[in-house]
């Protein structure tokens, strides 16, 4: 193909990517740098149905001024990028400077948000991911080897988990995990502790999102390994069958290897998805136990009357470059497969 | 685009119309176009105000739990998207920052003959907002199962601990308290409650400095972490909708729970009518020996866009007037305690009178005050669940403000 038929038959999505996925991240980025003007404040006499108060308000008139002068506000650079909510590089290097030994320094650590929310996604990512995959992958084996009658049914209750909106599937697990819903008080009856909650303990918590997870994430991989099972030469199953191999060597042998650029495939979409781990932590009402850099940003931008455009833009930023750092491994496999291919 | 919207407003209000009988509200021609959160009593103000739809008057609404985080874009366009924004005194800040709504001692020295002096909400000696209703959160307790236990109401956080003690000891409740401890605004609204209640400043006087790590906050946390020892072992999640079946299952005794949702709890009608028979409203209690109820007051009003024409701007307040005349409140006293005049307090309306009366104060309506309550919701569910100190959760909390407040341009 010449290049210039090459490059209009890609132009219109080379726009589309651009315009939707390129500009947007850029405009996040320069939101980042920004801060809000400083406030001009003014003490006036406020009334209410319960009294009057002298209290501070901001004066709108010099405000406008302000912001009509530069519109996104005041340049800060990467001071966003610095401060407590985000790197707090000041506050991590205090905590190594002054605390002794490791643990109680990571334990200061993770009371900042950001590492916080940090620690969560990527045990929520390398957690789920792998589980996610090997359930998906058994319950393709176990659906492949069915008869064709009962195919249909068990594929579409497999996919039920994927169906189920996030939000509505972690609701319902949440009022079943209750410490009266059927799960929690049966589980409060097998171990003989009234006071087992698997909403209060952060371990427990933990452990319910990545069950959860795994629960909710399972059936993409499974959708994909069915697929790819279809594919599996029949010719080298049988020749490994004459040669005396057993199912599971044949698994081994045959079956994974052949499936594994799909698993790269799943593995990808899987983490990038997994690293914006999100509806479940509201489903649970988790956060008390369970942040994640997703929630960050979402609390940032609704958590109080006046969002933070710019420590959400900042948090965005910080997950992107978490994405790519996280997919650089899969990325460096894919493009090595490529080379040897050419 | 904009005839489209037009004739969608059109048919919105050509569909509502016939719904309601057309009253005379005197409005000449405008649009009235009403933002607000949704629950009943909001309900019935817009079905009031509705009723003034005429052939030169339109008159839509948008209720919905999700206006605070629209009610900033929608009032910056010119026009703007509503014209009438039904705010509180948290929600009314960030319209008040950003200078969103007009003074209104006009329309009021025209139209405002039925308002008593304190629904005027003045900033800086303009009416700003019209407080049409008011709630805070109070005591609710169960007479029959205090009795049992040989006990008196609880007028106090100290007799509501004792009296727990006692509920759980005679084996009458496990669990005999429940309170809003779900982080973020429930969590932050109870800890303002209780700090209040110690006689606790939330910044230094006159400035946007946060004051709260003291041993007034600690003694706030510390109170609210001993009632968490009488509760179920899920209270980190409990929030309103949680607590009501618990209340209705008689597994909580005594409960500091919101004015707005007690008529629910109190409806001998309702799905636990023997329980709710035996729930009794009071005042907030107080703490740690203060006199005023560790509580605040809230106002629900209704503002009015600065981007309109001064025709839908006179046509939006006397609808809103029409929405919240002396009839609306005689007639569906039960719903709301109304600030409005010739309204006569209903059995559901006690709690939050008495807590009034007993002079509790408003919640702080200061431009930074929603940072500080956000940065509190955040930060100390870990203090409540053992795994920091109280003075932790405090410095995590004045930390995550200072951090959002200099964002905000508040602090430098």
């Amino acid at each position: 193909m010449p290049h210039s038929t090459f490059f209009k038959f890609i132009a219109p999505s080379l726009f589309v990517m651009l315009l939707f996925i390129a500009l947007p991240i850029l405009s996040v980025a320069y939101q980042s740098l920004f801060i809000e003007h400083e406030q001009i404040l003014v003490e006036v006499e406020n009334c209410g149905p319960f009294g009057c108060e002298t209290e501070l308000r901001i004066d709108t008139e010099a405000m406008d001024r302000a912001n009509e002068e530069s519109p996104m506000g005041r340049f800060n650079w990467l001071g966003t990028y610095a401060n407590t909510s985000h790197l707090a590089f000041a506050e991590v290097g205090a905590i190594w400077r002054d605390s002794d030994g490791l643990i109680p320094a990571l334990r200061a650590m993770l009371n900042l948000p950001f590492y916080k929310a940090l620690i969560f996604t990527i045990a929520y990512t390398f957690i789920v991911t792998p589980l996610g995959m090997v359930l998906g992958f058994f319950v393709a084996l176990g659906v492949n080897s069915i008869p064709r009658l009962l195919k249909g049914p068990v594929i579409f209750f497999s996919l039920l988990p994927m169906i189920v909106t996030p939000l509505v599937g972690s609701l319902v697990l949440f009022w079943m995990i209750d410490s009266s819903g059927v799960i929690g008080a049966n589980l409060q009856l097998l171990l003989n502790d009234p006071q087992l909650s698997l909403k209060a303990s952060p371990t427990l918590t933990w452990v319910t999102l990545f069950l959860y997870g795994v629960w909710h994430a399972a059936p993409f991989s499974f959708v994909v390994f069915y697929a790819g099972l279809q594919t599996v030469p029949d010719d080298t199953l049988e020749s490994a069958m004459i040669d005396g191999a057993s199912r599971w060597e044949r698994v081994r042998f045959v079956v994974i290897p052949h499936l594994m650029p799909l698993a790269t495939f799943i593995a990808l979409v899987q983490l990038m998805d997994n690293f914006r781990v999100f509806e479940p932590i509201i489903g649970f009402s988790a956060a008390a136990n369970a942040t994640s850099l997703s929630y960050l940003i979402y609390n940032d931008l609704r958590g109080s009357e006046t969002p933070l455009f710019g420590s959400a833009a900042a948090t965005s930023m910080l997950t992107i470059i978490g994405v790519v750092i996280l997919l650089m491994p899969v990325l460096i496999r894919t493009w090595r497969d490529f080379n040897r291919k050419v | 685009m904009k005839s489209l919207l037009r004739m969608t407003v059109a048919a919105g209000a050509l569909l509502a119309a016939p719904t309601f009988a057309l009253a005379d509200c005197g409005i000449e021609s405008g649009s009235v176009r009403i933002l607000s959160n949704d629950f009943e009593a909001l309900h019935v103000v817009a079905a009031g105000a509705e009723e003034c739809a005429s052939a030169t008057v339109e008159v839509t609404k948008n209720q919905t739990t999700e206006h605070k985080n629209i009610q900033v874009a929608a009032l910056t366009t010119n026009p703007a998207t509503y014209t009438v924004a039904v705010v509180a005194n948290n929600s009314v800040v960030p319209l008040l920052n950003d200078g969103l709504i007009r003074p209104l001692d006009d329309l009021v020295a025209k139209y405002g003959q039925n308002l008593e002096p304190t629904q005027l909400i003045k900033i800086d000696g303009k009416v700003m907002a019209i407080a049409f209703m008011a709630n805070a959160q109070h005591l609710h307790y169960r007479k029959d199962l205090l009795e049992e236990a040989g006990l008196e109401p609880p007028t106090s956080y100290e007799d509501i601990l004792a009296d727990a003690a006692v509920l759980r000891e005679k084996g009458i409740v496990a669990t005999p308290l429940a309170a809003n401890f779900k982080p973020g605004f429930d969590l932050a609204e109870e800890f303002v409650n209780m700090y209040l209640g110690y006689g606790g400043e939330f910044f230094e006087p006159g400035t946007p400095n946060a004051s709260i790590v003291n041993e007034k906050g600690v003694a706030a946390l510390e109170t609210m972490k001993a009632m968490s020892d009488f509760m179920g072992p899920d209270f980190m999640t409990f929030n309103t909708n949680a607590i009501k079946p618990m209340w209705e299952a008689s597994e909580v005794a005594i409960l500091n729970g919101w004015g707005s949702r007690a008529s629910a709890l109190i409806d001998t009608e309702g799905p636990a009518p023997e329980v709710a028979a035996n729930t009794v409203l009071a005042a907030a209690p107080t703490v740690g020996g203060g006199t005023t109820p560790a509580a605040t007051l809230w106002w629900d009003g209704f503002t009015i866009a600065k981007n309109i024409s001064d025709e839908d701007a006179e046509a939006s307040f006397q609808a809103m007037m029409h929405g919240i005349r002396p009839e609306v409140a005689q007639e569906h006293a039960p719903v709301a305690v109304w600030l409005i005049k010739g309204y006569e307090p209903t059995p559901a309306a006690v709690g939050v009178i008495e807590t009034l009366k007993a002079g509790a104060k408003p919640f702080p309506m200061l431009p930074y005050m929603g940072v500080l309550f956000t940065a509190l919701g955040e930060n100390l569910a870990e203090f409540m669940q053992g795994q920091e100190s109280a003075e932790q959760a405090l410095e995590d909390a004045t930390q995550a403000y200072n951090t959002a407040a200099r964002e905000a341009g508040f602090l430098n």
